[in-house]
């Protein structure tokens, strides 16, 4: 026992850790820069009614097709309506959709991803043949055969399956990325243990196997913010999103800005240029994300 | 490598029997069919007699199965139906507008792939100067500006500096080149930005990749000129990668080309989407989201036997 007490204090150089945010800061200006933009956007987004000038649906005659001034900062659009206050409210409706699609596509592309990984055989065969089907569309002609199949639900101001058309066809793709990374971890040791200990199977896929692939899921997961953007843009223009009065960046550049841009650019120079900013932002985003978690995950 | 290429295309067959399946239950779960719409349009009270009588007339009154069983043998014997809306056989109505919509598709390809090769080799050799950081932001951008805002940035700086606007008919190639070119050069422009972004990150990437490899370091070591280490033994291996982005991105135009024909007023394949897919035209729609589908699978196939032709283990794997 006295020997033990004798024992000297070692001292040793504990090397440096920085926090992770701090280290992704050092490492990705770029994606700390995007980064900041995007919250922005959030806030934004959020207190939408406290940041804009003006009512986004207030129609105003007098100032119709106002050029961009001190009074309307990007000028107005065919009803007298402020662009400005339409692209804050566009925030808002872009993130909202494009986070709760993007959050439903991935979390179930991940989860059915783990799960098909997890069983394998007949089950993951299964799986992946449906995940072909799906697959064998591109995104855009599977979100509009969607939307146009269920046409509008709205719940609490949102269209529920606006958000369905642009979660089903992202599903596939983080599936296929999830389940390869669930694959390798299939192989390790811990999950064996893990069945030898008799853990169930819902146990092991969330306990021991969803946590390692967090990295994927959240790559993908700020990859498709990005792909959500620009889809609802694309649906809304096509006149099959979001709809009339609601403020949206693809609705704004169709409908009237398509007859009147010669004389009005301003119309459609500035929602394109939100929707362009945003999904630049998430993209730059995803790739610095890639970066620092996982560089060798191909997207 | 035959039995990986039978391998491989006896695998299409049930992805493809699975889009028929799905596209088929999917339309009918719609809600009101096409007879209904079409009656509604033109207002006035409808007797439930012609509605069925239409029903009948177009096959609507059969059992599900039996509708599908229909559709699928048609299509062998190269039948896709009639066009629920215009009654006029669904092959030809596709048929003109696919001349449009592939030679636009084909024009952004080329573009792309002339602009994004160059671009992808140069930022991978100069790695981090300003020119690299330069090619990237373009890139990055590329995948951020939606084509249709694009198109219509082209139509407005043409129409405000040369106050001209493409022509809105479609002239085929061999009739005018010149009009053809002048119509359809601009939407190609539009849709091959993203395109050519996409092509070009995936060239910088994967020479970056290969200038890692030994055989670079034992070409430079050797003495071999520059140009030839790049050109001939990091070009050639970093292609494959770029290929299958190429194919895989073709198929992914078609896509682009649904917006972005609207923009330019053009009559394609995507506008022709658009339109059908809000009126539950079911023959047309099945017969265009078959088309799309064979489209994209025969490319996937194509860029899998290209890869085993480049890189033998998948052969046996």
């Amino acid at each position: 026992m006295s020997i033990i007490t004798a024992t000297p204090e070692i001292t040793y150089k504990v090397p440096r850790r920085r926090h992770p945010a701090m280290q992704f800061v050092a490492t990705q200006p770029l994606g700390a820069a995007s980064l900041v933009f995007i919250v922005m956007l959030f806030l934004a987004g959020v207190f939408a009614d406290f940041v804009v000038p003006y009512d986004p649906l207030t129609l105003d005659y007098e100032a119709m097709l106002a050029a961009p001034s001190a009074e309307h900062w990007l000028g107005t659009d065919a009803f007298g309506r402020d662009v400005f206050s339409r692209i804050i409210f566009g925030a808002r409706t872009a993130l909202a959709v494009g986070l709760l699609s993007s959050f439903l596509g991935s979390t179930i592309g991940a989860a059915i991803g783990v799960a098909s990984a997890h069983f394998g055989g007949r089950v993951d065969l299964a799986i992946q043949g449906f995940m072909d089907v799906l697959l064998s569309f591109p995104i855009i002609v599977l979100a509009l055969a969607v939307v146009a199949m269920l046409g509008k639900r709205l719940v609490g101001g949102i269209d529920v399956n606006l958000i369905l058309a642009i979660a089903i066809p992202m599903m596939p793709r983080v599936e296929r990325v999830v389940r390869s990374s669930a694959l390798a971890i299939r192989e390790m040791a811990y999950i064996d243990a893990a069945r030898a200990a008799g853990y169930g199977n819902m146990r092991i896929i969330f306990r021991h196997m969803a946590p390692n692939v967090v990295a994927p899921y959240l790559i993908m997961f700020t990859a498709f913010m990005a792909q959500a953007i620009l889809l609802e843009a694309s649906l809304s223009f096509l006149g099959l999103g979001v709809t009339e009065p609601t403020a949206a960046w693809g609705l704004m550049l169709s409908g009237t800005s398509q007859e009147f841009y010669s004389q009005a650019p301003w119309m459609i120079i500035f929602p394109g240029v939100a929707i362009s900013l945003a999904v630049f932002s998430f993209n730059l985003f995803g790739d610095s994300l890639r970066d620092y978690l996982d560089p060798r995950l191909k997207v | 490598m035959l039995r990986y290429t039978i391998h491989r295309a006896l695998l299409m067959i049930p992805t493809l029997l699975g889009v028929a399946v799905l596209v088929f239950v999917l339309l009918r779960l719609m809600p009101g069919d096409i007879v209904e719409m079409r009656f509604l349009l033109e207002g006035g009270q409808v007797s439930p007699e012609t509605l069925a009588a239409e029903r009948a007339r177009l096959g609507l009154d059969k059992e599900i199965w039996w509708q599908f069983y229909d559709w699928m043998t048609g299509i062998f014997v190269g039948d896709f139906g009639i066009s629920m809306w215009t009654g006029r056989p669904v092959i030809g109505e596709i048929a003109t507008r696919l001349e449009l919509s592939m030679q636009v598709a084909i024009m952004a390809t080329v573009l792309a792939t002339m602009l994004a090769l160059p671009l992808g080799t140069i930022a991978a050799l100069y790695k981090d100067s300003w020119i690299d950081r330069l090619i990237q932001v373009f890139a990055i951008a590329g995948l951020a500006v939606p084509s249709f805002w694009l198109g219509m940035l082209i139509i407005l700086g043409l129409l405000l500096n040369f106050n001209w606007i493409p022509p809105l008919t479609f002239t085929p190639i061999y009739e005018d080149p010149a009009k053809n070119l002048s119509q359809l050069i601009w939407p190609a422009l539009a849709v091959g930005y993203r395109y050519m972004a996409v092509a070009a990150r995936m060239t910088r990437s994967t020479i970056l990749e290969v200038l890692q490899e030994d055989y670079i370091r034992t070409a430079r070591a050797k003495g071999l000129y520059e140009r030839l280490v790049v050109g001939r033994h990091a070009m050639r291996n970093a292609m494959l990668p770029v290929i299958t982005v190429i194919g895989l991105e073709f198929a992914f135009l078609i896509g682009g080309l649904v917006v972005t024909e609207q923009v330019f007023n053009l009559n394609g394949i995507g506008k022709l989407f658009v339109d059908t897919v809000t009126r539950a035209d079911y023959t047309m729609v099945q017969a265009l989201v078959m088309l799309v589908a064979v489209f994209f699978i025969l490319i996937n196939f194509a860029v899998d036997l290209l890869y085993a032709v480049f890189d033998p283990r998948i052969r046996y794997n």
